[in-house]
Order: structure tokens, then C-alpha cells, then sequence
């Protein structure tokens, strides 16, 4: 199958979820057909708030359309639909606990030409830290579908669902189940765990391969629910390897590896090492860009062999 | 209803002195905007139920003035007297700011400013389409809106898509007491003829001297009788409003009284409370 992006799963899934009697309303902000919202709008016209420019305005009406009993579902790229409007999703939605899923796409490096403004890199980290709110980051269109299933169906309150416009290789098959809390090892290994999330799980995936003809034998996380974490797997390998990388298309400061970091800090402490943006970035095609910060497969690779030597 | 408001005022000082911090001056000059909405029969919501699913809703955008709302609810029997002894203090449902999960009739966390006109407007939207589903009339949201409060851009993308979406089930109650931490709105940074840029918005507006409850109630009366266009009510106020040392003074938006200014504050609320009772009766 052709690589797809996870944004497009975002419209189609929240078109299915009203057809089997979910009461959603997605709120853009003029961003309906870059984030695929328009496809909840073909389908159903009155379930799809477009606010305009106006990203502290499309989180208040979340806001107010999930107090009157709806599931909001907000859009936006990622770094406007979480910095412009940080506050509102801190003390309106968050604080109050409020039925808003913050679903923004165009997330990380791999928004491509557009360069550093339109480049999320501190997302994660920003939604990861707030109290009541939920992250989940998916690697493929599945599991997008999923994520979204998910924050559609948990009830009690807000979620991040991270997701992006760069292609993606399929990572999972149709039989595939997810899960909140639950990450997913795709690949057994002894030597190294190699926990992803995003677009960086393929290339995770890519790099047990360049690393295997090696001779190092990684095991490769899906770590798809970024908050909570699925601990117990996390534990189990890095136990077993005693040594973790982290890869995520995001700030090492605060990001997913931060988050698998305190839970081995204060659980299994294991050495480590962050694959992930050390600085803003900058424009070229995202597949250009994967390479030119090292955040591909070969990347990865370059930087587990160092590591382990 | 002036005796309401009054009586809001005796509850915001004893709560303030008690807590020892708080916002006396926002909370006093809304007492009257506040006294007329939830006494004065125009907002519909049961008394004895903060839950009720037909109600009206109420939101404070100006989340620090939360003594006159638990002012208010006290008079409802939503807090009792021990409640009010309690503001800003470990375990209170009076928390410093508005918090849903601990007082009962707050809908929503607040105390950033500018966020409340657009919660209103998803709330306005939402209740629109129910009523649209089953054919009854839209239930009704009231938001009140500080004009200090007014500086935040946010609260212009809210005007602007109120307007748009024709939310006339939509009430901005704007407390215009021209006083912000730094010093008068006017001299800080003046909202200019408000009246005309909300107009000019596409909103229905009104202005009404904000300590006069016959005026405010007309206003509201009026504000529900709009069709296709949101409403602003502009409250002129004074604030700290019913004490005299604390009226259009700057220092008196986040300062507590002490025990002396708090029984001279009760004090000139009893004058002005006999005042009225005399009126009435001489009326």
C-alpha cells in the first residue's frame, strides 16, 4: 500500500464515529482541507465549526460545545493549534477536565518547505505536562484511525492526538489493536531497545534493519500512548537490553524521550540516548530534512552503533 | 433588588476579610449587574438544582471577581455561611478563582482573562442546534466580561464569530468600572468607543448606568427580544462600588480589607441598606 499520511485519517474517522451515533463537532481554523476536517464536512456540513484564523477562539468554543454535551474535536496546524492558544487548553479545557480532543496536524520536522515557524517541535512536551490531558502519537494511518477512536470513546476529558503530513510506510496490518497506555514492540531484539513514536517508528523499523546486518539485534517500541506510558513494556525491555534510544521527529527537551526517561530514572535506570531535534528547523522536502538532522534510519543507526560501542 | 445587591456586597467584604486576599473592587461594581440576572427572573434556571439541564448558562470571564458569584450562590443556598468563611483557603469550595470541580453552579475553571466570550459562543452554538433538533426555543448564555478584560485580542475573535453565526442566544454583560491593575482603562489602554466597536462588530448594544437594577433589568429584557445578532450590555460602573474608601481607586482590585476598613465597609452596606428599607417604606 502507498505511504499515506496520518492526517489522512483524521476527517473520514470522525465521519464514521458520527455515523455510529458519537455527537462530535470538529472546530478548524481555516485549516479544513490541510487537516482533512473537510472530510467530516462533506459528509456531515453541521458538525464542522470553522472559527476562521482565530486558534484561542476555536479552543473556547471547543470548549463551550463540549459543555453542552458534545465531543469537540479541535484542528489547526500543531503549532498553532497548541502554542497560539496554550492558555485556553491549559486553564479552560484542562483545568476544567473538559471533553476536548486537541488533534492538530502538521506536527514536527517533516512539515517540510514551510520551515521552522510552521515545524512543531515542542508539542508533545507542552501537552505531555498538563494534568488531566492524554498523548497519543501515531506512527501509520491505522494507527491514527485508532488514536482517534480512542479519544473519541475515552469520555472523561482532554486528549492530544499528534499527527503529521509526511507519508508514512504502513507500519501496521488490518488486525492491529491499540490501546491507552499500551505501546507495542514490533520487533524483538537483545541488544538496544529502540523506542519511537510518529513518523520515526518506520524509520526505527529501518534501522533495526541496517543494524541487524550489523550484527546488533534491536528491539523496536511503538511508544503510541506517549502519556500514559505503557510502563511495564518499557521496563520489561530496557531491562532485558540495558539500553535505550529514543526517536521522535520533536525537542529532546520534554518530548517522549524525556517521558520514557523519568520512568527510568526512577525505575530501572538504564543509559540512554535521544534521537530528536536539538534546534529549530529549517525548509526542504521532509524526507531531506529526516536525513539532514539525522532522524532517519540510517541516522538512528549511526547513533545506536556509537552508543553501543 | 437593590437589597439583594446590598446584601451581595455584606457577603464579597466578610468574605474578603476572612480570606485576607482576594478582589473586592471587580466584584463589588458587578454586584448589581449580577443581583438583576439571577434575581430578576430574566435568566431561567432552578434554584434548587445548579445541575439542571435546561438552564440557562452562566459564565464570569472575569474569573477574579469570584466572591460576588459565591455571593451569589450563597443566596441561593448553593454555599452556606461556613462556605464563605472559607475562600482561598486548603479545601475550600471557594477557590481563589472560579473552580467547576469544587463549587457547586460554576460551570467552568476561570481566571484568565478573555477566554469566557468564546466558551459562551461554542455554549450559544451548542444550545442552538439542541433546540434546532427538538424545536424549542434556545436556551439562553450570559457572560460577563470585565473591560480591562476587554484588552485581550482573544475576545475579539469571539465578538467577531458571535456575530457571524448570528448567536442570538448570546448575552455579553460588559462591567465597564474603567479600572485595571495599572491604573484607569482610559489611561492604561482605552477600549476607545467601545459601544461602537461592538456595534460595529455586528453585536446589538446597549448601554445602561450598571448600578441602577431597573435599567439593567430593561436591558436584559430587551437583550432577549433580539433576533440574529448577539447582544452587549454595557454596564457603566463604578468600581468597588457601596464602599466608599474603595470606589474608582486603583489600589482596591486585589487588596483585602483589614478588620477595621471591613466594619467600616459593613458599616456604610447597613446605612445604605436601612436607606433603602426606609425608601420603600416611605415608596
Amino acid at each position: 500500500m502507498a505511504n499515506r499520511a496520518t492526517r489522512e485519517a483524521y476527517g473520514e474517522t470522525l465521519a464514521e464515529l458520527v455515523g455510529e451515533g458519537l455527537d462530535i463537532v470538529a472546530v478548524d481554523a481555516d485549516l479544513a482541507g490541510s487537516t482533512k476536517t473537510s472530510d467530516l464536512g462533506k459528509a456531515y456540513p453541521d458538525r464542522l465549526v470553522d472559527v476562521g484564523i482565530a486558534e484561542q477562539d476555536m479552543i473556547g468554543v471547543s470548549a463551550g460545545l463540549s459543555l453542552t454535551g458534545r465531543i469537540a474535536f479541535t484542528a489547526s496546524f500543531a503549532v498553532f493549534g497548541t502554542g497560539r492558544c496554550y492558555d485556553q487548553i491549559r486553564n479552560t479545557v484542562c483545568d476544567s477536565g473538559l471533553n476536548v480532543k486537541v488533534c492538530p496536524t502538521h506536527a514536527g520536522i517533516t512539515v517540510g518547505e514551510d520551515g521552522a515557524t510552521h515545524q512543531s517541535l515542542e508539542d508533545i512536551g507542552m501537552m505531555r505536562m498538563l494534568p488531566t490531558m492524554r498523548v497519543l502519537v501515531p506512527a501509520d494511518y491505522r494507527s491514527a484511525k485508532a488514536a482517534i477512536r480512542i479519544a473519541a470513546t475515552t469520555t472523561d476529558g482532554p486528549f492530544y492526538v499528534r499527527m503529521g503530513r509526511h507519508p508514512v510506510p504502513e507500519v501496521y496490518g488490518a488486525g492491529e489493536t491499540f490501546g491507552l497506555g499500551r505501546a507495542n514492540v514490533l520487533r524483538k531484539g537483545s541488544d538496544v531497545t529502540i523506542a519511537a513514536c510518529g513518523v520515526e517508528v518506520a524509520q526505527a523499523l529501518a534501522a533495526a534493519g541496517l543494524l541487524a546486518a550489523k550484527g546488533v539485534d534491536a528491539e523496536v517500541i511503538d511508544v503510541f500512548s506517549v502519556k500514559p506510558l505503557d510502563a511495564d513494556a518499557i521496563l520489561a525491555s530496557a531491562s532485558k537490553t540495558g539500553h535505550v534510544v529514543t526517536c521522535e521527529e520533536h525537542m529532546v527537551a520534554g518530548g517522549m524521550g524525556s517521558a520514557v526517561a523519568e520512568l527510568l530514572a526512577e525505575r530501572c535506570p538504564t543509559p540512554m540516548r535521544f534521537v530528536g531535534m536539538r534546534s529549530f528547523g529549517t525548509s526542504a522536502p521532509g524526507d531531506v530534512l529526516l536525513r539532514h538532522f539525522g532522524l532517519d534510519a540510517a541516522g538512528i543507526a549511526r547513533q545506536v552503533e556509537a552508543f553501543l560501542a | 433588588m437593590r437589597l439583594v445587591a446590598n446584601g451581595l456586597r455584606h457577603d464579597i467584604i466578610r468574605m474578603l476579610e476572612a480570606s485576607g486576599s482576594g478582589h473586592p473592587g471587580g466584584s463589588l461594581s458587578a454586584a448589581d449587574v449580577m443581583a438583576e440576572l439571577w434575581f430578576g427572573g430574566e435568566m431561567g434556571y432552578d434554584p434548587t438544582d445548579p445541575d439542571d439541564h435546561s438552564r440557562d448558562r452562566f459564565f464570569l470571564s472575569k474569573g477574579h471577581a469570584a466572591p460576588v458569584l459565591y455571593a451569589t450562590f450563597h443566596r441561593l443556598g448553593w454555599l452556606s455561611d461556613d462556605d464563605l468563611l472559607t475562600l482561598r483557603r486548603l479545601g475550600s469550595r471557594l477557590q481563589g478563582h472560579p473552580d467547576a470541580h469544587a463549587c457547586p453552579g460554576v460551570e467552568i475553571c476561570s481566571g484568565s482573562l478573555g477566554q469566557g466570550l468564546s466558551i459562551g459562543c461554542g455554549c450559544a452554538l451548542g444550545l442552538k442546534a439542541d433546540a434546532a433538533g427538538d424545536g424549542s426555543a434556545p436556551r439562553r448564555v450570559y457572560v460577563l466580561c470585565g473591560d480591562g478584560e476587554m484588552q485581550e485580542g482573544s475576545n475579539w475573535e469571539a465578538l467577531m464569530f458571535a456575530a457571524h453565526r448570528g448567536l442570538d442566544n448570546l448575552t455579553m454583560l460588559l462591567d465597564l468600572n474603567n479600572l485595571q491593575i495599572d491604573g484607569h482603562v482610559t489611561d492604561v489602554c482605552s477600549l476607545g468607543d467601545v459601544d461602537a466597536k461592538l456595534a460595529a462588530f455586528g453585536w446589538d448594544v446597549r448601554r445602561v448606568d450598571g448600578h441602577d437594577v431597573s435599567a439593567i433589568r430593561s436591558a436584559l429584557g430587551r437583550a432577549k427580544g433580539v433576533k440574529g445578532r448577539p447582544q452587549a450590555v454595557v454596564c457603566e460602573t463604578v468600581k468597588g462600588k457601596g464602599v466608599s474608601f474603595m470606589e474608582d481607586r486603583q489600589g482596591w482590585h486585589g487588596k483585602a480589607p483589614s478588620h477595621e476598613k471591613a466594619l467600616a465597609a459593613l458599616a456604610e452596606l447597613d446605612a445604605e441598606r436601612a436607606r433603602i428599607e426606609k425608601e420603600a417604606d416611605d415608596g
